[in-house]
């Protein structure tokens, strides 16, 4: 799927989604685009298994829009501290062996990925 | 006939801020290094690592936005930006998108019709990604971590350009501020500062936007010019074509003067931005801000007002040693020691600028100090050495900062100013060159120049030319 | 006496009076990891030969006088979805089956320079996700009490392993119940302190503005002596707080008159076993015996933090595990068509479907178009949730109640309804959410014998009432015999 029809399958998605009352329907689109979010590929069976529990789970968070919270600030951090810095000091040395240790493919001091086409 | 088109062009200015380490952990910023050897867990994304805020990049960051005229957020905080690609070890780039730390500025640039603001929509910070090497040999891609992290400011405007001479006025401007503010060295071909141009086409007249589309990869002022005039043309063909410009991201190759779209199917372009819960808010005191307003430098316009009025320097000598801030740095350092604004403006304009150029280096690399430039000029004056002498002198210093004085009485380069001593070779070049004195003596006041030039050949070049002048002239 | 029934404290005690050495005490874990572990499982690595080197080494400095805390010698296991430099961690995840940290989290360096010996990683639901320890990808723990049982989750393996005696002390994490849960199927201690307590640096994220990592133990006394050795701010951690007094053991005094409690009347509605909520309010009886002050109160919006919790820690999980994508370490599929399908193939062959489900709810609340609907509307039912404890700590030192509505169930009784195993955290979530500091203490058990837990939950910063309300229930309960 390329941006384009994406968005505009979104944007049917979004549509769909504004009807207060429907229970949430999960379309083939929607798993799909998920998938290209987050990188992951189903097959069938698993792609029917997550529409349904994908559905079942926006029912039950939809149960937020009981309350009113037109007045309520989104709270990110749970305590209201501010200000957390280090100073523009180097710390780290060359640590490449160590940072590579882990690495499933090395070439040269580098990670190795297919071909990115730039 | 065709129809009239308006261009209108928006910048994303990214520019590499000049910390001496990551936005968000202790490796260094320094540039080059083996692949990799500037990185710790944090810059590569290492399971269970955690981002801790530079404060400097924050005060770099404010200072910016104070020059360009912003509002400064006081209650800030960082957000995630998703998306997935190699140079970006976590996947997901640490940003701001909905409290960024500048809002609502400008920068006035100087066009034909006069001064013009241009709008600054915000000015953002966030993280460098890494750096992707195509490996030939085996046909795939190499990361390397060494730019992960490096702090950025994003500068984005308002869609207030008109023409490719505003944009470039506009990114000069940017360069010279934040150059002066000591936050970025903003150098294009090294890609501490990069600029992508949104640009759209709208009928004369109108007051509604078009199509934008957004163009990448611009790492010079040539570049950039070009690749607008390419756009234009391109989406005026399609406009006129009765096609539609479609929004996209383009990449501009330079060589081929074309840019090409690019895309990916596998790319949604949702990134799904939140706030980073590993990154707690900034809060901006009234005297923190205080504190930056108050060490705003002298920018350039004020000091080439300075200039004017307190060293009288001609305008193409003001505007020469304000391009870079370095240059006025060491001009007004060196005249604070010897008084000497025009002296030292020469040198700065002449020999320092060719010299810059024939070693390909940008003046925030000078070696030389004012204290030795200063002596320099003392020992022309002082007439202890002359100027050729002093030139060549100054190409050492200019390569290894060495200390003129002690470099004079070293090589024995102090000039013969004693009428005395230098009589009898006076007479000797005279004795020798018997045609060039008839000559003169006939009246061909030029064959002097031969007979000075002789003499200080004879002298090694260490003689005073003015005394060999004045010698030649009584003797003739 | 068996020194495998020592708590922590009193093994350290013992070693440091020359009675017990640190290699016998270790001696005897993997004596009875060899013995349980077939049945088990707790954990997922053993580090056998790093122990019996460490041991050495905490043995000659405490001989040296060098080592003298209250933990020196005592061998103790670590979760694993916490780093351990030059030890596999993988939170029992194949996508990171091979990963060997070159660095410690910051709760691991600070227990082993208080003179741990750590024995090994323990097993969990992987990346946390999960109340039962079945979705690790590497085998489900068991219930010690009764093997037919989960030992919960996500902290099964630490909690499992300290109640089958194959440690003496185990750290876990929770984000939304994951040690006070376990630590109440098994019948140890297990305290999630206020957000920010405990540096977060090494700990593999799952939902970062919830996890907090905290002790498993056998006493209320263990649990205190643990969380003043990890506790402090961390240059590392932004999100780390700064507090005064990091000396939590001084709490650990029998005394509760006056103190008040509070039992949030929706904690004790439907869905409530009978024997947890006769075990529960029983314990409520006891400290009222003892001078306490109880009451039942309303607690509001309690219905309403699964839903905000399952939004914001997806969404923050999304993110958080959007790092592992086979480039830099881990696994990587063997066969693929260029970055993309490497990128999807990895992933969808590394996680598991509870990670998967999770990681696509969570980016599908962050999409373009849902983001207010449903994250930013979940930010603020979180204000809300945060808002009814701060008034509910105007009039109370302690809120009292279960800390899950049944006891351990069966084996493959939860993951078949994942819908049910996310309504299991009712009682344990919104503390995460609040960022408050919980406990949860052994309270008897049901007519299977299985271990009931009895939580606690105080303001934030205000462990030392927690400690104190939970060591004098102890205290009790030891004098009864329980």
């Amino acid at each position: 799927m390329d941006n384009a029809s994406c968005r505009v399958l979104w944007e049917a998605i979004c549509d769909n989604r504004k009807e207060p009352t429907m229970a949430n329907v999960i379309s083939d689109e929607t798993i799909e685009y998920v998938g290209i979010l987050a990188k992951l590929e189903l097959d069938d069976a698993q792609k029917e298994q997550a529409k349904k529990d994908l559905a079942e789970m926006l029912d039950y968070i939809d149960e937020l829009s009981e309350l009113d919270t037109s007045a309520v600030e989104p709270m990110s951090h749970v305590h209201p501290t501010c200000n957390f810095f280090r100073e523009d000091v180097v710390t780290n040395g060359d640590d490449r062996e160590n940072i590579l240790k882990n690495a499933p493919e090395e070439k040269e001091g580098a990670f190795v990925v297919p071909k990115t086409f730039d | 006939m065709a129809k009239e088109y308006e261009v209108v062009i928006g910048l994303e200015v990214h520019v590499e801020l000049a910390t001496k380490t990551k936005i968000f952990c202790g490796c260094s910023t320094a540039f080059g290094g083996a692949p990799n050897t500037h990185t710790c867990p944090v810059c590569t994304g290492m399971p269970g690592s955690l981002p801790v805020l530079n404060k400097q990049v924050v005060e770099y960051a404010m200072a910016v936005g104070v020059a360009t005229n912003c509002e400064i957020t006081r209650h800030g905080k960082f957000d995630r930006k998703n998306y997935f690609y190699p140079d970006n070890p976590q996947n997901y780039q640490i940003s701001q998108l909905y409290l960024p730390i500048c809002r609502n500025g400008y920068v006035e640039i100087e066009t034909e019709n006069g001064t013009k603001k241009i709008g600054i929509h915000e000015i953002h910070m966030e993280e460098d990604a890494g750096k992707l090497i195509h490996d030939e040999w085996d046909d795939v891609s190499l990361v390397d971590y060494n730019r992960s992290g490096v702090p950025l400011i994003e500068i984005v405007s308002e869609p207030d350009m008109r023409s490719a001479e505003e944009v470039i006025a506009y990114l000069e401007k940017l360069r010279m501020l934040i150059q002066y503010l000591g936050a970025s060295d903003c150098k294009l071909q090294e890609g501490s500062m990069r600029a992508d141009v949104n640009l759209s086409l709208r009928e004369k007249g109108t007051t509604e936007f078009g199509t934008r589309t957004e163009m990448k990869n611009l790492n010079s002022f040539t570049a950039i010019t070009h690749a607008i005039k390419g756009e234009i043309e391109r989406q005026s063909d399609l406009l006129e074509a009765g096609e539609k410009v479609v929004q996209e991201t383009r990449r501009w190759d330079d060589t081929k003067g074309e840019s090409y779209a690019m895309r990916s199917k596998e790319d949604a372009q949702d990134y799904r931005y939140f706030p980073d819960p590993d990154l707690i808010p900034i809060d901006i005191s009234e005297e923190w801000l205080e504190k930056v307003k108050a060490s705003q430098p002298e920018f350039r316009d004020a000091k080439k007002k300075r200039y004017a009025e307190e060293f009288g320097l001609p305008e193409y000598d003001i505007d020469q040693i304000t391009s870079e801030k370095a240059l006025a740095d060491i001009f007004e350092a060196t005249t604070a020691i010897c008084n000497q604004p025009k002296k030292v403006s020469n040198w700065l304009m002449v020999e320092t600028m060719r010299l810059l150029n024939a070693h390909e280096m940008d003046a925030s690399d000078i070696k030389f100090s004012a204290k030795h430039l200063a002596d320099l000029i003392g020992l022309v004056d002082q007439k202890i050495i002359n100027q050729p002498v002093a030139k060549e002198i100054f190409e050492h210093m200019f390569t290894d900062d060495v200390d003129p004085v002690a470099y004079v009485e070293e090589h024995g380069l102090k000039q013969e100013s004693d009428e005395g001593a230098l009589k009898a070779v006076v007479e000797k070049v005279m004795a020798d060159n018997p045609k060039s004195v008839a000559d003169y003596r006939g009246g061909k006041e030029k064959a002097i120049g031969a007979l000075v030039g002789q003499t200080m050949k004879a002298m090694g070049g260490k003689a005073d030319p003015a005394v060999v002048t004045k010698l030649l002239k009584e003797l003739l | 006496m068996d020194l495998l029934k020592y708590s922590a404290k009193e093994l350290s005690d013992k070693i440091k009076a020359g009675e017990v050495t640190v290699k016998e005490a270790v001696d005897a874990c993997f004596a009875n990891i060899d013995a349980k572990e077939e049945s088990v499982h707790a954990y997922i690595t053993i580090c056998r030969e790093e122990a019996y080197k460490k041991a050495e080494e905490v043995q000659k400095k405490i001989d040296a006088g060098e080592l003298t805390g209250p933990f020196a010698g005592v061998p103790v296991a670590i979760k694993d979805n916490m780093c351990t430099e030059g030890i596999l961690t993988t939170c029992a995840s194949k996508i990171l089956g091979n990963f060997v940290p070159t660095y410690s989290s910051e709760a691991v360096k600070k227990l082993e320079e208080a003179g741990v010996v750590v024995l090994g990683k323990t097993n969990m639901d992987e990346f946390a996700m999960g109340s039962t320890t079945e979705t690790s990808a590497f085998g489900v723990t068991r219930n010690p009490r009764n093997t037919e049982h989960v030992p919960g989750g996500s902290s099964g393996g630490s909690a499992a392993a300290v109640a089958a005696e194959e440690c003496f002390m185990a750290l876990g994490s929770d984000t939304g119940g994951s040690i006070r849960q376990p630590a109440s199927y098994c019948g140890v201690v297990g305290i999630k302190p206020t957000y920010g307590t405990v540096s977060r640096y090494g700990l593999v994220a799952y939902g970062s503005s919830l996890d907090q990592i905290g002790p498993l133990c056998k006493t209320v006394e263990d649990a205190a002596i643990t969380l003043s050795i990890i506790s402090g701010q961390d240059q590392k951690d932004s999100t780390s707080i700064p507090r005064n007094d990091l000396d939590f053991t001084k709490a650990l005094v029998e005394d509760v008159a006056g103190m008040k409690i509070g039992i949030p009347k929706a904690y004790f509605g439907e869905g409530l076993d009978a024997e947890v909520k006769d075990a529960v309010l029983a314990a409520a009886e006891a400290l009222k015996a003892k001078g306490a002050i109880v009451e039942e109160f309303d607690l509001d919006y309690v219905k309403y933090a699964i839903p905000a919790y399952y939004t914001i820690a997806d969404a923050e999980a999304s993110s958080n595990l959007e790092r592992f994508d086979g480039i830099k370490y881990g696994y990587r599929t063997e066969e693929f068509q260029g970055l993309h399908n490497m990128y999807k193939k990895t992933r969808s062959e590394g996680f598991g479907p509870e990670v998967k489900r999770r990681i696509m709810l969570g980016s599908f609340v962050l999409s373009s178009g849902y983001y207010d609907a449903y994250y930013l509307k979940a930010l603020r039912v979180k204000a809300l949730i945060k808002q009814a404890f701060d008034k509910a700590f105007e009039k109370y030192d302690v809120i009292l109640g279960p800390v899950a509505p049944t006891t351990a169930p069966k084996l493959g009784e939860s993951l078949s309804d994942p819908m049910k195993m996310y309504l299991g955290d009712i009682y344990t979530i919104a503390v995460n959410l609040a960022g408050l500091p919980g406990i949860s203490v052994p309270c008897g058990t049901d007519s299977k014998g299985m271990p009931i837990g009895l939580q606690l939950i105080a303001d934030c910063f205000n462990e030392n009432v927690l400690l104190q309300t939970a060591y004098t229930y102890e205290q009790m309960t030891k004098k009864g015999g329980n």
